[in-house]
């Protein structure tokens, strides 16, 4: 719990800045972390950040959750608890026109540096923040560690992994950046419906496709993969792709994905 | 704005993964694994993930139903119950108490399985009891 957060949240909510928080509760009694809305500045009960935690820090998809609302309710404007990586969400679906800016205020909190460390993040913290220190980048070790196997050796090491896949779709469901009303690993001719296990490499690397120049990297697909596929490292990959040939990072900056190829309406451009 | 997360645990089986379910506006619009409860872990499995689906599924049975004439017809429960006991009842008396089986469920308590085979041992004395999860 961080106290000036805490702080921060009452006062947007009593000065009418935003009309709910979204945010995290540790319920009475069982002491279990959820998400929770707060609508009223003088009543804060149970409230959670994560704050200093390490990687055991309880993170939910408050992104998601925000965008779900936000669909409901597009006029409400809403705050919101952003870690760097939640930041970089929010700001990944302004520039896919699925968030209005003007709908969102954040709340930053910088991650702790055993966080940091745990998640190999690359920024572990929003570009404002209440709460927290600026703790430096981390680069990916695990990335490093499988880019340098030899290929039949990293091969076998991704078909193992996806080899345990359950086919539980818990990767996409919690991923804040799959918005799609339709998904193509729903989609009969790609994948296979009713099907366990799904089909070895082709689910994963279709998810993985469409997760270059767009995954956030905040690591929820890892975390809810039933039978711990190193998702991340995946993702991690396929991001530093879509660096190495555009410089594209998704969540920095106001440049649109170079695979953003259509373009859109002048009334769609929140960015 | 009625926006809502409710804990709770999984209703599909036995292992009880903590999940939240989240509203708007009275109606449940996704699901989320709990990520502090210790028998799952942040994580669940396809039915974990789509019980936000079910609830409000127009296939879904919500009166009791009986078959008149080769369609199913919506009955009361008591008139169900009454048909239920009194055909179990027949069958037993006709063919003996292994003529008939006890189907019970995972998504069950363990005292309502703990009745449930009670009920079928001592008031109709088979053995014949077995659950969904051998399906």
């Amino acid at each position: 719990m961080s106290e000036k957060i805490a702080k921060h949240v009452s006062e947007l909510l009593k000065q009418g800045k935003i009309e709910a928080f979204i945010g995290l509760k540790e319920q009475q009694g069982s002491k279990h972390i959820i998400p929770h809305i707060y609508t009223d500045g003088d009543n804060l009960d149970g409230f959670y950040t994560g704050f200093n935690e390490g990687a055991d820090a309880k993170r939910y998809p408050l992104v998601k959750t925000l965008f779900h609302i936000s669909k409901r309710y597009p006029e409400a404007r809403l705050g919101i608890l952003a870690r760097g990586c939640d930041e970089r969400g929010l700001k990944e679906l302004y520039k896919w026109n699925q968030l209005n800016t003007e709908q969102v205020v954040t709340v930053g909190l910088a991650c702790s540096k055993e966080l940091a460390e745990f998640c190999e993040c690359y920024k572990p913290y929003p570009d404002e923040f209440v709460e927290g220190e600026k703790v430096p980048g981390v680069d990916s070790e695990r990335v490093k560690k499988v880019s340098a196997l030899e290929e039949p050796e990293r091969l076998k090491f991704w078909l193992d992994k996806f080899s345990r896949c359950i086919k539980c779709y818990g990767c996409r469901n919690i991923c804040p950046m799959c918005f799609c009303k339709e998904c193509s690993l729903e989609e009969m001719e790609f994948i296979e419906t009713g099907k366990i296990p799904p089909e070895n490499p082709i689910f994963h690397l279709t998810r993985a496709v469409h997760m270059a120049g767009r995954c956030i990297d905040c690591g929820l697909c890892e975390e809810a993969c039933p039978v711990d596929i190193p998702l991340r490292i995946l993702y991690k990959k396929v991001n530093n792709i879509i660096m190495d040939h555009y410089s594209y990072r998704p969540g920095f900056g106001e440049e649109k994905s170079p695979l953003n190829i259509l373009g859109s309406r002048p009334d769609e451009n929140n960015s | 704005m009625n926006f809502s997360n409710v804990s709770t645990i999984c209703p599909y089986c036995g292992c009880g993964c903590g999940m939240i379910l989240q509203t708007i506006d009275q109606e449940i619009i996704n699901t989320l694994p709990s990520k502090s409860n210790p028998i799952n872990e942040g994580k669940l499995c396809i039915k974990g993930w789509n019980v936000h689906d079910f609830v409000v599924s127009s296939q879904r049975a919500t009166q009791p139903l009986i078959r008149k004439d080769g369609d199913l017809k919506e009955v009361s429960w008591n008139e169900v119950l009454e048909y239920v006991a009194k055909e179990l009842m027949r069958i037993k008396d006709q063919y003996g108490p292994d003529s008939i089986a006890f189907m019970s469920s995972a998504k069950c308590t363990n005292e309502e399985n703990f009745l449930f085979q009670k009920l079928a041992r001592a008031v109709v004395g088979t053995n014949n009891v077995d659950h969904c999860a051998r399906l």
